[in-house]
Formats: C-alpha cells, sequence, structure tokens
C-alpha cells in the first residue's frame, strides 16, 4: 500500500513537473525608456537628370530642417555617413546606417523638367532593415519646393510618430518694426518656418489678432483703420478684404472662426461692458451669447462646434469658462493663482492652451477642459498669444522683451515643453495665428 | 489521471494541514491572560513588529534565490540530455547569417535531434527483438532470483527503478545483445543516443515483459496496478519527454532578468512617439539565437492595449527598434539558461513616460 502510494505520488510529482517544465516564454516588463530624438538621415536626394541635383540637396535640407526642428528627431550629418545613396532603386547598405546610429533613413530621387519639379522618398527603419510605408511620389511647380519638402517631412512624421505633421502649413502673424513708442505693425503671413514672409496689410493703421479660417484661405483680423476697432475678413489669394457689420460707436475686437468657417463669434464693448456675440458673415446676422455685466472676451471654439472657452473676470479676476457655443451657462475650468486669458482650444479636443499672468511673470501654458493637469510651459517677461499647431503637437506664440528697445518675436514651444526656439522673421513678430494643413 | 483523482479525492495527502492546526494552542489564559491585559506594549510591540520586517525581508531576499538555485539544480541533470544543447548551434549558425527565416526553422532544428535519433532508434529496435530472443534465456537467470522470494513487492519496485532510470535497464540489455552491437553504439556520438534511447525504454520494457510473462502470472492485482502506474509513469515520461527541449535549464534570477530589463530599456525612445502611442501598452515576443541576438523575424506583436490600431503600429514599432538596436551585439544573458531566455515576451509599458 505504501508502495502504491509512493508510486501515485510519484507519478503526480512528474506530471506537475512536466506541466511546469512546459515551454513558457520568459516575460519581463519594461515601463521605462528614454525620451530623446530620433536619429535619423537624409542624404540629398538623387538627381534623375541633369541639373537636378541643387535641387535634390536643397530638398533634403528642408526635409532635415523640419524635422530636426520639431525636437522629435535628431540629424546625422552627412559628414558622418559612411556609404551614400547615388540610387534610388538600389538596396539600402543597413549596416552602414546601423553603424553611424541612424535609426531612420529618408532617401529620395528628384526630377526637374522645365517648370515641373517630381520628388520621390522612400522611408526606412534601419535596425529593422524594413521600409516604413511605401514610397510617395509629389509632383508641382518648382516654385513650390519647399512646399514639396515640407509635404515630404510631413509623411515621414507621420510614418515615425503616428501623428499627422505640420512642416506644410503657414502662419499670419503681426509684424512689427520700430521702437516700442512708435512701433509700426501690418499683416504678414509666411509658412510656418519662417520662409516665404509676404505682408497682407500696410503699417497705416494698427492691425491686431490675426486669425485663419480653418480652410485657410481667410484671415479675420482687427483693424483701427477707421479710428475704431472693427473686424475685418481678408482673402489670403487676391489679398481682398472687407469689414464686418457693426454698429457705429462699438467696439468688435478679438474675433474667431467657428469650424464651419460661416460663423464669427467676437467681443463686442458697449460702455463699460463687453460680451461675446456670434455673428453669420454671409448674412450678417449676429446673436448675443453672454450678457453678464463683467468683460468676456477671447472666444476660441471646441473643433466640433459645439462649445466655446472664453475668458471672464466675472469671478473678480480673468479666468477660463467654458459654454454651449450658443451661448448659456458657464463652468468655470482655472483655478490655480494669478490670472489667465487668451485661450485656444487644440485641434485634437483635448487641451486649451492660455496665457497667464501670476507673480509678475508670464507663461504659455496648457490644461484639460476640467482644468486639470495645467502645465506651463514658457515664462518670462512677457508671454502671450498662443496658437496651435495643426495637430495639436506645438504651440506658437510671441514673447516681448523689457525695456524700452524690446521687442517682440514669435516662438514655438512643444506641448511637452521642451524645444522651445524661436521662429525667424525678418521683423518683430506677435499674435501669430497657424493655418490648417494645405491641401 | 484515474490514479491522479483516486489520489486527490482518497484523501492520501492529509497530513498537511494538521501541524498548522496544532500550533495553534489556545491554550494560554488565566494568569497569562491577565498578565498580558495588565501588560498593554502594543506600542512597543508594534514598534517590534515593524523592525523584524525589514532585516526579515532582507533575509529573505538572500534566501530566496538559495531554493531557487537547487530546483534548477535538480532539473538541471535533465540537461544532460542536451540533444537540444547541439540542435542550437545548428540554429545560431543558420540564424545569424541569413535574415532570421532560417532562424524560424531553428525551433525546428528540435526535428533534427529526432533525426539522429533515429539511428539510434533503429539501433535499439534493432537490439529489442534481438534481446528479446537471446536475452531471454539469460535474463530468466536474474527474474528466478527475485521470483524465488516471490515478493510481489520487490517486483513492482524493480519495476519503478528500471521505470525512473532507463538507463539502467539499457545497461542491462545492452551486453545481452550482442557485442558487436554495442561497440557500434560506443563508437556514435554518445549524448545524443542516450537521449533518444529514453522514449524507447518503454518500447523495450514491455518486449521484456512479453519474454517473461510466465514468471509474473502469479501476480494479478499487483500487475495490474503496476501496469496502471506504469502507464502513467509512461505518460509522464513522455510529457517530459515532449517537452525537454524547451523546458530545461535553470530560471534566471532577479538580477539577471533586471538586466535585461535595463539593457532594452536603454533603448526603448519614446520621445518620437505621439501621445496616443504613448498610452498604448504593447506586448513583443521575440526570439533569440544563443548569442544573445534578436532575431529579427521572429519579432511579433503579440498584444496591445489602451491606444488606436495606428498608435499600436507606432508603439510596436518603438518597441522593435529597441529589441534590434540594444541587442544588436547581444544580450548579456546566461549562456546555460539559454532555454529560459530563447523566448522572450517583453511589455512595454508607456505610463510612466506618458506626457502629463
Amino acid at each position: 500500500m505504501i508502495l502504491r502510494i509512493f508510486l501515485t505520488s510519484l507519478v503526480m510529482f512528474l506530471s506537475i513537473s512536466a506541466l511546469s517544465l512546459r515551454a513558457e516564454p520568459l516575460r519581463i516588463v519594461i515601463d521605462e525608456g528614454v525620451i530623446e530624438p530620433l536619429p535619423f538621415a537624409v542624404p540629398d536626394f538623387v538627381p534623375e537628370n541633369a541639373g537636378s541635383a541643387e535641387m535634390g540637396a536643397q530638398l533634403s535640407r528642408v526635409v532635415a530642417a523640419d524635422l530636426q526642428g520639431s525636437g522629435l528627431f535628431r540629424e546625422i550629418q552627412a559628414s558622418a555617413f559612411i556609404s551614400q545613396i547615388s540610387d534610388f532603386n538600389a538596396a539600402v547598405q543597413f549596416a552602414d546606417w546601423k553603424a553611424i546610429n541612424a535609426q531612420a533613413l529618408v532617401t529620395g530621387a528628384v526630377n526637374v523638367s522645365g517648370n515641373t519639379l517630381t520628388v520621390k522618398f522612400r522611408l526606412y527603419d534601419v535596425f529593422s532593415g524594413a521600409e516604413l510605408g511605401s514610397g510617395l511620389q509629389f509632383q508641382g511647380t518648382t516654385d513650390g519646393w519647399r512646399r514639396m519638402a515640407h509635404k515630404v517631412a510631413d509623411a515621414v512624421y507621420s510614418r515615425i510618430t503616428g501623428e499627422t505633421g505640420y512642416f506644410d502649413s503657414r502662419v499670419v502673424y503681426v509684424s512689427q518694426s520700430g521702437p516700442k513708442g512708435d512701433r509700426k505693425k501690418r499683416l504678414a503671413i509666411m509658412d510656418y518656418d519662417g520662409a516665404n514672409v509676404k505682408y497682407l496689410t500696410d503699417s497705416r493703421a494698427i492691425v491686431l489678432a490675426p486669425r485663419f479660417s480653418p480652410t485657410g484661405d481667410r484671415v479675420l483680423y482687427t483693424s483701427y483703420e477707421t479710428g475704431f476697432p472693427r473686424i475685418y475678413v481678408l482673402d489670403v489669394g487676391s489679398v481682398q478684404r472687407r469689414v464686418l457689420e457693426s454698429q457705429d460707436g462699438v467696439m468688435s475686437f478679438a474675433p474667431r472662426f467657428a469650424p464651419n468657417g460661416q460663423t464669427v463669434v467676437y467681443s463686442q464693448s458697449q460702455g463699460s461692458n463687453t460680451d461675446l456675440y456670434a455673428m453669420n458673415i454671409s448674412n450678417g446676422q449676429t446673436t448675443r451669447l453672454t450678457s453678464a455685466p463683467s468683460i468676456e472676451t477671447a472666444p476660441s471654439f471646441s473643433p466640433d462646434g459645439s462649445q466655446i472657452v472664453f475668458e471672464s473676470d466675472r469671478s473678480g479676476t480673468p479666468q477660463l469658462y467654458v459654454m454651449p457655443a450658443s451661448g448659456g451657462e458657464a463652468r468655470r475650468i482655472s483655478f490655480g493663482e494669478g490670472r489667465y486669458g487668451t485661450p485656444v482650444w487644440s485641434p485634437r479636443g483635448d487641451l486649451v492652451a492660455f496665457t497667464k499672468q501670476s507673480k509678475g511673470r508670464f507663461h504659455i501654458g496648457v490644461m484639460r477642459l476640467d482644468g486639470s493637469e495645467e502645465r506651463l510651459l514658457t515664462a518670462s517677461f512677457l508671454d502671450e498669444g498662443p496658437s496651435w499647431s495643426p495637430n495639436g503637437r506645438v504651440i506658437m506664440f510671441h514673447r516681448e522683451t523689457q525695456g524700452a528697445t524690446g521687442s517682440s518675436t514669435l516662438y514655438s514651444v512643444d506641448i511637452t515643453g521642451r524645444n522651445l526656439r524661436p521662429v525667424r522673421t525678418p521683423e518683430g513678430g506677435s499674435e501669430p495665428s497657424w493655418s490648417p494643413l494645405q491641401k | 489521471m484515474v490514479l491522479i483523482g483516486w489520489v486527490l479525492i482518497g484523501g492520501v495527502f492529509q497530513s498537511d494541514p494538521l501541524p498548522l492546526e496544532a500550533t495553534e494552542v489556545s491554550v494560554i489564559s488565566g494568569a497569562d491572560f491577565e498578565a498580558l491585559m495588565a501588560g498593554r506594549q502594543s506600542p512597543s510591540s508594534v514598534v517590534d513588529v515593524a523592525q523584524p520586517p525589514q532585516p526579515d525581508l532582507e533575509t529573505d531576499a538572500p534566501a530566496v534565490p538559495a531554493p531557487a538555485d537547487p530546483v534548477a539544480e535538480a532539473s538541471a541533470p535533465q540537461i544532460a540530455d542536451t540533444p537540444p544543447a547541439d540542435d542550437v548551434p545548428d540554429v545560431t549558425q543558420l540564424a545569424p547569417p541569413p535574415d532570421a527565416e532560417v532562424a524560424d526553422v531553428a525551433p525546428e532544428a528540435l526535428t533534427p535531434p529526432e533525426e539522429t535519433a533515429v539511428l539510434v532508434p533503429d539501433q535499439a529496435e534493432q537490439a529489442v527483438p534481438e534481446a528479446s530472443e537471446r536475452i531471454a534465456p539469460e535474463p530468466v537467470a536474474r527474474p528466478d532470483p527475485e521470483a524465488a522470494p516471490d515478493p510481489v513487492q520487490q517486483d513492482a519496485v524493480r519495476e519503478a527503478d528500471t521505470g525512473q532510470t532507463a538507463q539502467d535497464t539499457q545497461e542491462a540489455m545492452a551486453p545481452e545483445e550482442a557485442a558487436e552491437e554495442i561497440v557500434t553504439e560506443a563508437e556514435t556520438p554518445t549524448a545524443a543516443p542516450l537521449a533518444s534511447i529514453r522514449p524507447k525504454l518503454p518500447d523495450q520494457r514491455p518486449a521484456a515483459e512479453g519474454s517473461a510473462p510466465q514468471s509474473r502470472t502469479t501476480e494479478q492485482n499487483s500487475t495490474d496496478t503496476d501496469a496502471a502506474v506504469q502507464a502513467a509513469l509512461e505518460a509522464a515520461m513522455s510529457a517530459t519527454s515532449d517537452a525537454p527541449a524547451a523546458p530545461s535549464g535553470p530560471p534566471l534570477s532577479a538580477g539577471e532578468k533586471d538586466a535585461l530589463r535595463v539593457a532594452v530599456s536603454n533603448c526603448w525612445n519614446v520621445g518620437s512617439l505621439s501621445s496616443d502611442a504613448l498610452s498604448t501598452t504593447v506586448t513583443v515576443g521575440v526570439s533569440l539565437s544563443q548569442d544573445g541576438k534578436p532575431i529579427t523575424a521572429s519579432i511579433k506583436m503579440l498584444s496591445a492595449e489602451g491606444g488606436t490600431t495606428a498608435a499600436a503600429k507606432q508603439a510596436y514599432e518603438a518597441a522593435r527598434r529597441a529589441i534590434i538596436r540594444c541587442g544588436a551585439s547581444g544580450y548579456n544573458l546566461p549562456a546555460d539558461k539559454y532555454d529560459q531566455w530563447k523566448d522572450i515576451e517583453m511589455t512595454f509599458n508607456p505610463e510612466r513616460m506618458r506626457i502629463k
């Protein structure tokens, strides 16, 4: 009997041990990583015909600058390259690019035929030895070569990060020149990176707060052309403009388009009271959205057009509130110390960017729509006027330096607070408004 | 299975809970209880309790690896069957140069041992019939003394012994069959045949039983149970023999696992990931060659949680880059535990890296 028990227990032991010894993979959990720019290489695009070499080099430089400028990528200089790309369709020697730790490789080819420019590119994940996505080809005029480079960079950015890019976009802003006491202001439009600056107005009248339409073809802005602040709509292509209807003696300012492109919400002052109004710019019909005795201004629509975030001092100090797009009860979302203003709803819909004044300093910050997770991204003597990139990843604003000789400069910062960098403009700049991605 | 069920239901093992119950000596009462009440040293006792746990943890920590090692040693002998080890080198030779497609074949390389083992089995098969015919008379001499005392239990024990150590019976069988064949076996590679012989032992065993059933005909009940037990043993042994290629080898220590985790972490760059991808936890499966290098073609996403399909793709690609990049020169893993780390599931959880 004892022997049987021994044998049966032996059987059980062997069975259990057999089960436990079944092949099971080792399991580990990795919850710590690194946050650093992804090293990439962009060799000069291969010229496919005579006269394309210079264009190939220029294109590759713009692509590299876009990626590097995002702060998410780090370019490996050409001097470190072990092998060159001389044939767009040839097999890539991944070992050579691994050796210099290039994790992403962008190869391209360019063909200039008359005024027609054709650009092709491929993106490789070097360490996997595979292509990320399939190759793409763009065709346009040679004049638009920078846009084509931006489109290549957008595609690369999107394939690696999973987000849409923002490089093929423009910014309208107030260009400033002259001393603080006699500063000339005019509307200007440029590529997101400061290239191709063009002026939309002259400097005879003060202009304020330009805002792109959802399609990027029109700009709303406020002008003192008549000596009184009034709202204008300007067609970017033809540079034609018209003033929105308003009552005489009433100040209208801080306009912004609704996502439908037909409704404009703005502030209107009568006496000491300022309220929010909505106007259908096709027929001029207006609707009053607020009626508090306080100052309500700086409205901004949610991406779906159902809500508006705005600034109000109804609590005693300027704070941020959210209300339905048709007006109604508003709920306060900012509760920190200091004054909050110029809220802008993120294109993603999840965050609000704002200007905060606290303890004598200005900040650009972001918070969620319930007021949680407030993060201040910048701090300086004067930071103001945030505007979102089309993908909601970057914020552009202006920073003004102290003193009589102080100047205003455009800056951009990642929503993580990293990669704060100035945007090069011919003159000083303020109040930037970022366009959507161009089609 | 019936036996297992019987054992479980029959309540053969009931002695474990008893000692625990015996420790509940609740006899303390009376004066002792009053003394305890009068003591009221609960705060101090709490402090005392609080302090010991820390040293206990430290002492426990070193204690844990110790038992783990012995267990590993216990399983180590099974490694002696290392035909897989011979197979593995083949895998490594194939894996690095080509593009890992060959590496996929590597796991199948377990079959080559079967092919090599086929040679041995052939010999064994040849030996088995010959043994049964030729050896029958000689083995009879052995059973005879055993049969003389005629203790049924002795027979059962020896069967168990033979079941446990197959090699012993092989040794017994080999000389009986023919010296010529033994010579050829000695000339053949040593390790591989030994491993292949194991599964065939049960085959030889029934042959032996068939040759000498007459001497055991008197054992009826015992032989029934013994046969059942042996069948179960065979099932268990076959189960182990099915898995031997993978399970053998001691488990990785906590430190070794941690080193691997840190190594991959150093290359897991989430700086270029979208916020959606940073909300996605992906589990990635990867096979490593014996030199610790990841086999690129084996890397695959096993699961993803928390994000969109596109976000999961980005998160997976970042994880794949990390595995490949930091494993380019081979992860520092103990070679003797290859079977424990040749297949790994890595879960990349970016929760702590997420933008807040």
